[in-house]
């Protein structure tokens, strides 16, 4: 299963755990299958029009940001976390 | 011949574009000319906020030349929502009010109408003829003001938001968010010593010399071409297209030559002004914007204030770190302040931490990319608390750097965890060089001198999205097509690149920056990830190249083509060697194989492969009258991963370096107690000239990227990052003063020495 650190302005859908793991194959499953865990994750992380991550959310996978695809192929040993979006100069 | 092992990356080939640059022939927006073209102006917010009651254009409609006036009525209302534009997130709803204001103005400069007419100067007196009825309004220019409970309230509907999570609460802070690792109170208690500390920073414009320009031409088949300056010919259209609501197939944005960026040039702003105004008069319309609207007008980058905690045990390693982070977004959210957090403290392994950022908006000017961006209002805060520690505990500053660099597997505190990088490997090459290992001499006519050190940090972007498309000419030279607009040499690193790939010499090389009609989806060039990005793209569009003419030659030879070699420029069947060609052999006969050689390839990599660290050395000598501080030596050092073109590597840090010592010591927006900026001019916005700097030296540091095939780092953002903290470390140096606010301008360096002497 995949480890998943949730930002602390997040752990109220934790009920205060910073990591938690999550099975899934694809990054689409983890969203799925984080949301029937813990539900609001969904709504704070997704938007409902076009069903991929909000533009203001970064989403990284292993270091690289996974907002592009919900294809991307997740690991056993995967590390994801969620943060600020950020654009460069 | 490269001493690197490659035959054409690390050399120093002339730059294709030189020749028409340094001539004066390339073309740039402003040299657009077309029939019937038509000139357009801006009219623009005296005010810093206030609600527009009613807008009358027919006095400037009736003036004779004026052919059209646009508002923001003649824009399609936008939906509140985010878009994902590449490299940027903009809010088309923002974007759109931010082009043409509707409802509000929400800083002096914001733009209110638009005035097509046969030529310049009418249009600038229609603009005068424009009746608009405001009610004026309180404003608030200072992140930490409008935070306040009482303060004037630029959004009626913006309520905080944190990581997504909206609250009830209407407020200027559009946003919170927070990053925490390990046990920062438990940190605190195991240090030795714990320093506390504030800071602030000004709003710097990124000072681009080449103002915003725009033409559009809006055709009868609801076709629109835009010729502009950008740092993105794709994110221009995006933009069009969500703002002007067109269909994507309907809107061509053909880039011209840039004249600097910095992250300035990615949003729109005539541009939808411009398209506007040609569909209502049928005409080609142009505008370029003056100094003082670029910077009234544009993006510069926020002003902030940030306080941070740091504790170390009296040998040397970081216990835990807090830190406080308010930026200003100006008018509309989405300020830096999420890349400031990512980057503040990642220098560094810390295992307590604590990370609190809010985004702020302001009556000031939407604030833009700026060069690392968010990064170095971050890092002087740090930096310069390291400084004291290490005073305080005896220690290095660059041994307490390497003692608790960040390496491998060291976690930031917004969670990923570093691959491979060069911090320890940048920060030893400072602790070895030459300039450090050189004392500074003593003035002999009472000046102050000092030294200071300083380290920073940027994520580099993940590569992202790029396309080459190449021809085979048939003398074997190649054109070159690539959608990556060139703002700093980037045409000879990707050409190099691809000659790397296929065997051929940079020179033999043609490369040409297309409109978005002509090749596939790039991604602006910024966030350091052009020369990544676009030379992984390269070196793909290389391999495919090969493959196909390995297939031409296998024709030629009646041999399989997976028994053909390609080594040094040489094509060779295995089993005979004499069946064998240069490339160019092999394109002259395309003719007889199969006609024209052509390969295209789109790329999105999977990951940066880490960020760019530096650490930088400064001297500095201190006017104890005046305040003035020169910079007597400086010298950059820097991770490159593997410098293609080292010229341009060295050009790109020598840059960075000049800016970062610029918004260190001078540059500032200075806002009266009206909300109005008073120095928008560049004889009063007080930018560094080759007169204020030292010849740059730089160290290039090369930990080969491992999620690139040539190894390429992002090189062009971090060295902006370092220059303001080494600058204030070194200033404390000469004068024992600790200035912890930007600009450290004379006024404020002399009034410091005067307070310490009185």
């Amino acid at each position: 299963m995949a480890t998943i650190y949730i930002p602390s302005l997040m752990r109220d859908l934790t009920d205060g755990q910073e990591i938690i793991l999550v099975d899934g194959k694809t990054m689409r499953q983890i969203m799925t299958n984080l949301e029937k865990a813990y539900p609001g994750f969904r709504k704070r992380l997704m938007d409902e029009d076009s069903n991929r991550i909000k533009p203001n959310i970064a989403v990284m996978l292993d270091g690289r940001n996974a907002n592009r695809s919900l294809l991307d192929k997740v690991m056993d040993a995967s590390e994801i976390h969620f943060l600020p979006a950020i654009s460069g100069g | 011949m490269a001493t690197n092992g490659y035959n054409v990356i690390g050399t120093r080939p002339i730059r294709h574009d030189g020749a028409d640059k340094v001539t004066g022939r390339a073309i740039y927006g402003a040299d657009i000319q077309l029939t019937g073209l038509l000139y357009g102006a801006i009219l623009r917010s005296p005010h810093p906020h206030a609600r527009i009651i009613k807008i009358d254009t027919s006095r400037a409609e009736a003036l004779p030349g004026v052919k059209a006036v646009a508002t923001a009525e003649d824009l399609p209302q936008a939906a509140d929502k985010m878009a994902d534009l590449g490299e940027t997130i903009v809010n088309l709803r923002d974007a759109s009010n931010n082009v043409l204001a509707y409802g509000k103005v929400l800083y002096k400069g914001h733009a209110i109408a638009g005035v097509a007419a046969s030529n310049l100067h009418i249009a600038q007196e229609a603009l005068e003829l424009i009746d608009v009825e405001y009610e004026v309004l309180p404003h608030v220019t200072w992140v930490m003001d409008a935070m306040k409970e009482d303060a004037p309230i630029l959004h009626e509907d913006m309520k905080t938001t944190s990581l997504g999570e909206e609250t009830d609460k209407v407020s200027n802070i559009a946003n919170h968010f927070q990053h925490k690792i390990g046990d920062p109170d438990q940190g605190f208690a195991d240090a030795d010593v714990v320093v506390e500390r504030e800071f602030t920073t000004q709003t710097v414009h990124q000072g681009y010399i080449e103002p915003h320009n725009a033409t559009a031409m809006w055709n009868e088949e609801d076709q629109l071409t835009v010729w502009t300056s950008t740092q993105g010919a794709f994110a221009v259209r995006e933009q069009l297209t969500e703002i002007l609501k067109l269909p994507v197939s309907k809107v061509k944005v053909v880039p011209l030559e840039i004249g600097g960026g910095f992250g300035g040039k990615i949003s729109v702003y005539g541009d939808p002004v411009a398209a506007i105004l040609s569909k209502k008069t049928g005409h080609p319309v142009k505008i370029t914007m003056g100094r003082d609207e670029v910077f009234e007008g544009t993006g510069p980058t926020p002003a902030s204030y940030i306080k941070v905690k740091i504790g170390a045990t009296n040998d040397g390693k970081i216990t835990a770190a807090t830190t406080y982070m308010a930026y200003e977004a100006g008018a509309y959210p989405g300020s830096p302040v999420g890349a400031g957090a990512g980057c503040i403290f990642s220098p560094y392994d810390i295992a307590n931490a604590q990370i609190d950022g809010y985004d702020v908006c302001v009556n000031k000017p939407k604030t833009n990319a700026y060069r690392a961006p968010g990064a170095t209002n971050a890092a002087l805060a740090p930096e310069t608390v390291i400084d004291e520690i290490c005073e305080i505990i005896g220690m290095d500053p660059l041994e307490f750097r390497l003692k608790n660099a960040a390496k491998e597997g060291s976690r930031r505190v917004d969670g990923p965890v570093h691959p491979r990088i060069g911090c320890v490997e940048t920060t030893e090459a400072a602790k070895n060089s030459d300039h450090y290992n050189t004392a500074l001499e003593k003035s002999d006519n009472g000046m102050l001198r000092g030294r200071g050190v300083a380290s920073g940090y940027w994520f580099n972007f993940n590569g992202g999205k790029s396309a080459i498309s190449v021809s085979v000419n048939g003398d074997g030279t190649i054109n070159m097509l690539e959608g990556s607009t060139d703002i700093g040499g980037s045409r000879a690193s990707i050409s190099m690149q691809l000659a790397e790939t296929i065997g051929l010499k940079a020179t033999d090389i043609n490369p040409k920056i297309v409109d978005t009609d002509s090749i596939g989806y790039t991604d602006v060039t910024g966030g350091s990830r052009t020369t990544f990005g676009t030379g992984y793209a390269a070196h793909a569009t290389g391999q495919a190249l090969i493959h196909e003419m390995k297939a031409r030659a296998s024709k030629l030879w009646d041999v399989p083509a997976d028994a053909i070699d390609y080594t040094d420029g040489v094509f060779c069947y295995k089993d005979d060697k004499e069946k064998r060609g240069t490339f160019k052999e092999i394109a002259k006969q395309a003719g007889d194989t199969g006609g024209p050689i052509v390969a295209q390839v789109s790329t999105q990599p999977d990951g940066s492969g880490g960020g760019a660290f530096a650490t930088h050395i400064c001297d500095v000598e201190v006017d104890p009258e005046t305040g003035k501080v020169d910079v007597l030596r400086y010298t950059a050092v820097q991770d490159v991963g593997t410098a293609i073109h080292p010229s341009y590597v060295e050009g790109q840090i020598q840059g960075g370096v000049v800016q970062g010592i610029g918004w260190g010591l001078n540059e500032e927006y200075v806002y009266n107690d009206d909300g109005m900026m008073t120095n928008a001019s560049f004889l009063d916005y007080r930018m560094p000239t080759t007169l204020d700097t030292p010849m740059v030296e730089t160290i290039l540091v090369e930990v080969p990227n491992v999620a690139h095939p040539y190894g390429v780092r992002g090189v062009g953002e971090v060295p902006i990052v370092p220059p303001p903290a080494a600058l204030a470390n070194a200033i404390y140096a000469a004068t024992g003063q600790r200035i912890r606010d930007l600009p450290m301008s004379p006024p404020r360096v002399q009034a410091a020495i005067a307070k310490n002497a009185g």
